[in-house]
């Protein structure tokens, strides 16, 4: 199954605390995991402030400064893997290196309907 | 016997094992509830004539097996099954090749996955591995069919879109796991245990079900707090008869009738102490658990070991840091001799993380009565009285206000 793990993280506490990941930290567990075969695909993002939000209602375009929604912990990264079930997928979520400091969710791809 | 009684006997035997096999073998919960009745129709049916088989479980599971593919391939749904499934073969008829105890264990621990909540895991617990009804369910969670029905139901497709697979953790993530399966027991065994007035009876199944549950687990998973569980709740499920009296009211333990206690719920528990504790290792139900064997062995509320006990709860503080351990632990304190330590640990709390949780303020209220504080008494009686919501706990709370009025 795929799984998408969101990384949140208030940006602070991303890379200010004791226990906050370095970068080399975060690229050498997405290099652990592609050996691994379990990555599909994974990034980390630019700060919130860099963000832009698209908006179509009756075919109009709307476009505002900022995320989705405004909330303490923010969309930091993402990580897509593969995995067996869902106790892979939390195993290898709880190796995310900002787990320490942010939070992981952990969903379940859906297959789209097209037949 | 007649062949009929030697079905429903097997049904009530057998039903959840092969259902935990059907569900493992068919991935899904309402394929494999469907493929178990078709497959006890069906024996309703044959074995009258053919008699019944060598090894009926297997037959079951066989016949189960049988039927819900063949209900896939109508239906054109045949991918959903497991390689295992369709591999899987009638011939094998060692009950001990089926892996039979070990889905059972399998399934407790799907239905108990933490990342399923809490309550929706107990419902399904009590639906899937207790094989209570969904009115039996709510009838001792005092609530509609319905809801316990969508619980159960939205739990059981979390398990299927989220794929949370049927398997017993490993040894190395057993000690992240096994606490939640426990948690959700206590639970189930608390909400029965915890019945206020007039619901007592139909909500003691719960607790019953609770310790079937713990005997079940001691026997597939005997580890220390696996044991430590089921002694301590069939301790306190021993006492059950001496909580309350005639007229429903609250019995504290030092008042209670020792003898009203359940001595086969003791001798049962008692043994199993022994096991669950090990040393520094011992977990905190373990700990739990000598706390209430200690209270069991002793003749009376005076005769209780309370060095013994105060110092198990600093043991089980240690171990579970929460304003509620620390609460009780300061009430052993007082037990021990030292009230005025206590009373500050506890005014502490009221004013703190515990200043809307009733019991702590009952807990002042009596360390104030028996320094003869009554009229501070009296006052901190009146706020758990405030913060109660059981019929019985605010009749207590208001007898108390009268006897510190009085005085």
């Amino acid at each position: 199954m795929k799984y998408l793990c969101l990384v949140y993280s208030d940006e602070q506490d991303l890379h200010g605390l004791p226990d906050s990941p370095e970068d080399r930290e975060c690229a050498a567990y997405a290099q652990t995991l592609a050996e691994s075969g379990h990555l599909v695909a994974g990034e980390a993002l630019q700060s919130v402030s860099s963000a832009t939000t698209v908006r179509v209602r009756g075919g109009e375009v709307h476009i505002t400064d900022g995320p989705f929604a405004e909330t303490k912990e923010q969309l930091a990264g993402f990580y897509m893997i593969e995995a067996k079930d869902l106790n892979e997928a939390l195993r290898i979520a709880q190796g995310i290196p900002p787990a320490r400091v942010g939070s992981i969710e952990v969903r379940p791809v859906r297959q789209l309907q097209v037949d | 016997m007649c062949t009929e009684t030697t079905i429903a006997h097997l049904y009530q035997q057998h039903s959840r094992q092969v259902l935990a096999t059907l569900i493992r073998l068919l991935n899904d919960f309402d394929l494999a509830e469907e493929a178990l009745h078709d497959a006890f129709a069906s024996a309703l049916k044959q074995w009258p004539q053919q008699g019944i088989p060598e090894n009926p479980t297997a037959w079951l599971v066989s016949t189960g097996r049988f039927k819900a593919i063949d209900k896939l391939r109508k239906t054109h749904r045949e991918t959903a099954l497991t390689p295992e499934a369709i591999e899987w073969e009638t011939q094998e008829q060692d009950t001990d090749a089926l892996h039979l105890p070990d889905d059972r264990l399998r399934l407790i621990f799907t239905c108990c996955h933490p990342s399923l909540n809490a309550e929706a895991a107990a419902a399904l617990t009590l639906r899937e591995i207790c094989d209570l009804s969904t009115e039996e369910i709510a009838n001792a969670y005092l609530t509609k069919p319905t809801t316990i029905a969508q619980r159960i139901v939205r739990a059981k497709r979390k398990i299927q879109t989220a794929g949370i697979p049927y398997e017993v953790p490993g040894k190395h993530e057993l000690g992240e796991r096994l606490p939640r399966v426990l948690q959700v027991l206590y639970l189930i065994f608390n909400e029965g245990y915890h019945a206020s007035e007039g619901e007592t009876l139909i909500r003691h199944q719960l607790a019953e079900e609770a310790i079937r549950l713990g005997r079940l687990l001691t026997e597939l998973l005997p580890e220390p707090e696996v044991y430590g569980l089921l002694c301590l709740m069939l301790l306190n499920h021993s006492r059950r008869d001496a909580r309350t009296n005639a007229q429903g009211d609250i019995v504290l333990l030092a008042e209670q009738d020792r003898t009203a206690w359940n001595q086969a719920a003791i001798a049962e528990a008692l043994p199993l102490v022994r096991h669950a504790l090990v040393g520094p290792a011992t977990g905190p139900y373990g700990v739990q658990a000598a706390i209430a064997a200690l209270h069991a062995e002793a003749k009376s509320a005076a005769d209780t070991d309370w060095q013994e006990i105060y110092g198990l709860y600093r043991a089980l503080y240690a171990r579970s840091p929460s304003p509620v351990v620390q609460l009780n632990l300061a009430v052993a304190q007082a037990m021990a001799g030292n009230l005025q330590q206590a009373l500050i640990t506890v005014a502490r709390l009221t004013q703190t993380e515990l200043t809307d949780y009733c019991p702590a303020h009952a807990a002042r209220a009596d360390l104030l009565r028996r320094m003869g504080r009554l009229s501070e008494a009296a006052d901190s009686y009146r706020q758990a009285l405030a913060l109660s919501n059981q019929t019985p706990e605010q009749r207590y709370m208001r007898q108390r206000i009268n006897e510190c009025e009085k005085n």
